[in-house]
């Protein structure tokens, strides 16, 4: 058991910022690579003509979801003292429904906009501006709506926990939904291109 | 709005942008399933050697918070949100993992960008709307996604990626809420993309 490295003491702060520039690097450069710096490939996803979002995402929650499980089985990383955040479920809920809204309407998320950004999309530019507009606004409503912000507290709670399932099962479970998704999504592009040939 | 983005803005972001002839011909992007398993190493990566996942909106909050603190110091000392990104041992409160990574993702998204010949001046639109439309819309969405962010505590990045690869409970009912938001407000901005 040494990893997380971080936690293990094997660097210190100074050095992770460096490790946290190194890992963006990586992260914005497979964003890029999937076509995430374009907001009308990632918006495609919510007509039904590119599920190309989908795919990326569930993919990559996969691959990190059982790298971890795997690591953790085999001893090597210590899950516990991976940062895993709390849930409030009706703010969750709440904001996440806003965030979908705001990324049709806005193009990008904000991981993405940076990307966008980089890659010098104009309307980019004023996402960001957006959306430090919009945590600026949280940030002064904060004190009014702190009650909403904090209403169901669940804890650190996980699926398998709430489920009362084993870990297992549930990356089971998990890995089996995105294969069927996969499926699907292959299914529908290849009626939309056969579609697209017929006319 | 109009008082937020005044229209100076708007018409010199608006200006056409001129074409260059026989720029390079933009590299076709990577397999969805390729790029997904680069993104989830790269987030395993993350907990693997800094024991937390990846973020993008938490950046923004604490470059929020300082502005506000340069600004309004009693102000910022007064909200607990502020406070909540401003408490960094002592350093600087801009010497932050989040900063520094989101600094990352744009060099990361550049290099990508160059190698593959897709760095242009563009506007993302479909060719229904006007560039002053979008712009606006741009904004609009951004400050939604914003404040949606902050009430969720965390974005696509932070929530959806990183919680959902540990099977948080809360990251995955705001997952959903993300696909159902988008598909439910599609139909309304529909001119904007297609």
């Amino acid at each position: 058991m040494s990893a997380p490295f971080f936690k293990f003491g094997l660097f210190g702060a100074e050095f992770s910022l460096v490790m946290a520039f190194a890992i963006g690097i990586g992260f914005g450069f497979f964003l890029e690579r999937a076509g995430f710096g374009s907001a009308r490939k990632l918006t495609a996803q919510f007509y039904f003509k590119d599920l190309a979002v989908f795919k990326v995402m569930f993919t990559a929650i996969v691959t990190a979801l059982l790298g971890l499980f795997y690591l953790s089985w085999a001893g090597v990383v210590d899950l516990s003292l991976v940062y895993f955040g709390p849930t409030w479920l009706l703010p969750q809920i709440a904001g996440g429904l806003m965030l979908g809204v705001g990324f049709v309407i806005g193009g990008y998320c904000p991981g993405t906009s940076m990307v966008a950004l980089a890659t010098g999309k104009v309307d980019a530019v004023f996402f960001v501006l957006g959306v430090t507009a919009g945590i600026f606004v949280f940030g002064e409503a904060y004190p009014a709506i702190q009650g909403l912000v904090n209403a169901t507290p669940m804890g650190e709670i996980t699926l398998p926990q709430l489920f009362g399932l084993r870990y297992g099962v549930v990356v089971f479970l998990v890995v089996l939904m995105a294969l069927a998704g996969f499926w699907g999504a292959g299914a529908w592009e290849r009626r939309l291109a056969r579609r697209a040939g017929e006319v | 709005m109009a008082s937020v983005l005044p229209s100076a803005v708007l018409d010199a972001a608006a200006v056409p942008i001129p074409r260059v002839a026989a720029r390079r011909e933009a590299a076709p992007y990577l397999n969805p399933y390729l790029a997904g398993v680069g993104l989830g190493l790269v987030l395993l990566a993350a907990f693997v050697i800094m024991g937390r996942g990846l973020g993008a909106s938490g950046a923004f909050s604490t470059f929020i918070s300082w502005a506000v603190a340069s600004v309004a110091p009693a102000h910022a000392k007064g909200n607990e949100f502020y406070q909540g990104y401003l408490q960094s041992g002592g350093s600087h409160p801009l010497k932050d993992w989040l900063i520094f990574e989101l600094l990352g993702v744009l060099v990361g998204g550049f290099v990508s960008g160059v190698l593959a010949g897709r760095v242009r001046k563009t506007v993302e639109k479909g060719p229904r709307i006007s560039t002053r439309s979008r712009l606006l819309l741009a904004f609009s969405g951004g400050t939604l996604m914003g404040f949606g962010a902050k009430l969720a505590r965390g974005c696509t990045s932070g929530q959806a990626l990183s919680g959902g690869a540990l099977l948080s409970v809360g990251s995955w009912a705001f997952m959903l809420m993300v696909f159902a938001g988008g598909y439910g407000a599609a139909w309304f901005v529909r001119r904007q993309w297609q």
